[in-house]
């Protein structure tokens, strides 16, 4: 490779697999390519350095639209790669100055990457998300939690706008803070469930409302690391939980490749 | 399958949106500290500011970047109404010194009420009562 580039790294794999990756584009639109190094094999790019100098990446990553068709592409070579069998997923960004440094890498943490790629053989991962419509369960809530605190007592309050616009709040933040509960406790239940058919399992963060779209609370975003022969039992659950519980929806992605058990896959849990 | 590069706009295979690729590459994966660094939580800080990439930052809360803590959307509307409590609160306290001591401090207290702050407070306390009204609407 010619000076000015660098070497973008997208995923580990086994080396006896790479025959079988098809050919694909990465990042810069350059060939996707592997380094061998023992039995394992980096999934890699060039990359220039017009775009990917340190100083140039960053402000790359900090325009939303060059964030999103890195990131595209990104997972869609680690996706590739995934389809062929198991991979190690590279964070986004990860560089080297040339291939020697990527065949160091592999040599340093060739057990590590064994034992995570062996882990992971067989298995994929899937994302639960679970949403909770915030009109509904606030009106269930407060129906269960007494009529004391429904909306039609507070309103009627005796002693003015001010101490009725107070109960209406308590009211309010009553049925709120119940609702809140119960997703809590659907969340847990559903996570139960679906750690049951799963391998592994990672809780992840809940998304900001305005980047999903849905203006539903989110309850549960979860990773699963699922065995190819029980997606179809896995796939069952997801779809007893959808109206499992009024104003729940539950959205299921995948397969993805296991970015969320690239790391010590199979043991721990989020 | 397809790969493709990162001026193609066509919609990933998969059901996947941007958050959950996001979701993914940047905050999951195998972190190796490549040659070439470039640190990534300063790029979430950016887009954070920007309200636009995910929450979803397992590290990004310990390098202190916690803004959905405070975030009323987020949190829901139990931490914004605690606020608005407090400040009723120191209002109505304020308020009842002032009248329970007499003399001199609290006509200077009174002075500084009458001088904007009260009218500030209850201005505050307006508004935020027509957000809560808002918000049930």
């Amino acid at each position: 490779m010619g000076e000015g580039c660098a070497v973008w790294l997208y995923a580990v794999i086994r080396d006896d697999l790479r025959e079988r990756l098809p050919s694909a584009r990465g990042v810069a639109g350059e060939r996707v390519r592997t380094v061998v190094e023992g039995n394992l094999a980096a999934v890699v790019g060039s990359v220039g350095q017009r775009d990917f100098a340190a100083e140039q990446l960053a402000r790359n990553l900090e325009d939303l639209d060059w964030l999103a068709g890195a990131a595209r592409a990104h997972d869609a070579v680690v996706a590739a790669a995934a389809a062929c069998g198991p991979v190690v997923p590279v964070r986004l960004a990860t560089m080297f100055g040339h291939d020697d440094a990527v065949r160091g890498l592999l040599a340093a943490r060739r057990e590590d990457f064994r034992a995570t790629l062996d882990s992971l053989a067989g298995r994929s991962e899937w994302g639960v998300k679970a949403y909770l419509d915030p009109d509904e369960p606030v009106n269930a809530a407060s129906a269960h939690s007494g009529p004391a605190l429904s909306h039609g007592a507070a309103e009627s309050a005796p002693g003015g706008t001010g101490s009725a616009y107070l109960l209406r709040r308590r009211a309010e933040l009553a049925a709120r803070r119940s609702a809140e509960n119960s997703a809590r406790d659907w969340a847990q239940q559903m996570h139960e469930r679906l750690r049951r058919v799963s391998t592994a399992s990672r809780l992840l963060r809940a998304q900001d409302p305005k980047l999903s779209g849905h203006k539903a609370w989110m309850v549960l975003n979860a990773a699963y690391l699922v065995d190819e022969d029980r997606v179809e039992r896995f796939r069952a659950v997801v779809e007893e939980l959808i109206g499992w519980q009024p104003g729940l929806d539950v959205e299921l992605t995948g397969p993805w490749p296991p970015y969320s058990f690239a790391v010590s896959a199979g043991v721990r849990d989020g | 399958m397809t790969v493709t590069g990162p001026t193609n706009n066509q919609p990933a295979p998969t059901s996947s949106n941007l958050g959950d690729i996001l979701e993914r590459v940047l905050d999951k994966g195998l972190v190796i500290a490549g040659d070439i660094r470039v640190n990534l939580l300063d790029i979430e800080l950016l887009t954070i500011k920007l309200r636009l990439v995910i929450a979803s930052l397992e590290t990004a809360k310990e390098v202190g970047i916690d803004w959905w803590e405070s975030d009323p959307w987020l949190r829901g509307e139990e931490h914004g109404l605690a606020a608005e409590n407090r400040r009723l609160r120191e209002r109505v306290a304020a308020l009842e010194e002032a009248r329970e001591n007499g003399g001199g401090r609290a006509l200077a207290r009174g002075r500084d009420w009458e001088s904007g702050a009260g009218r500030d407070g209850e201005q505050a306390g307006l508004e935020a009562a027509k957000r809560g009204g808002g918000r049930h609407g």
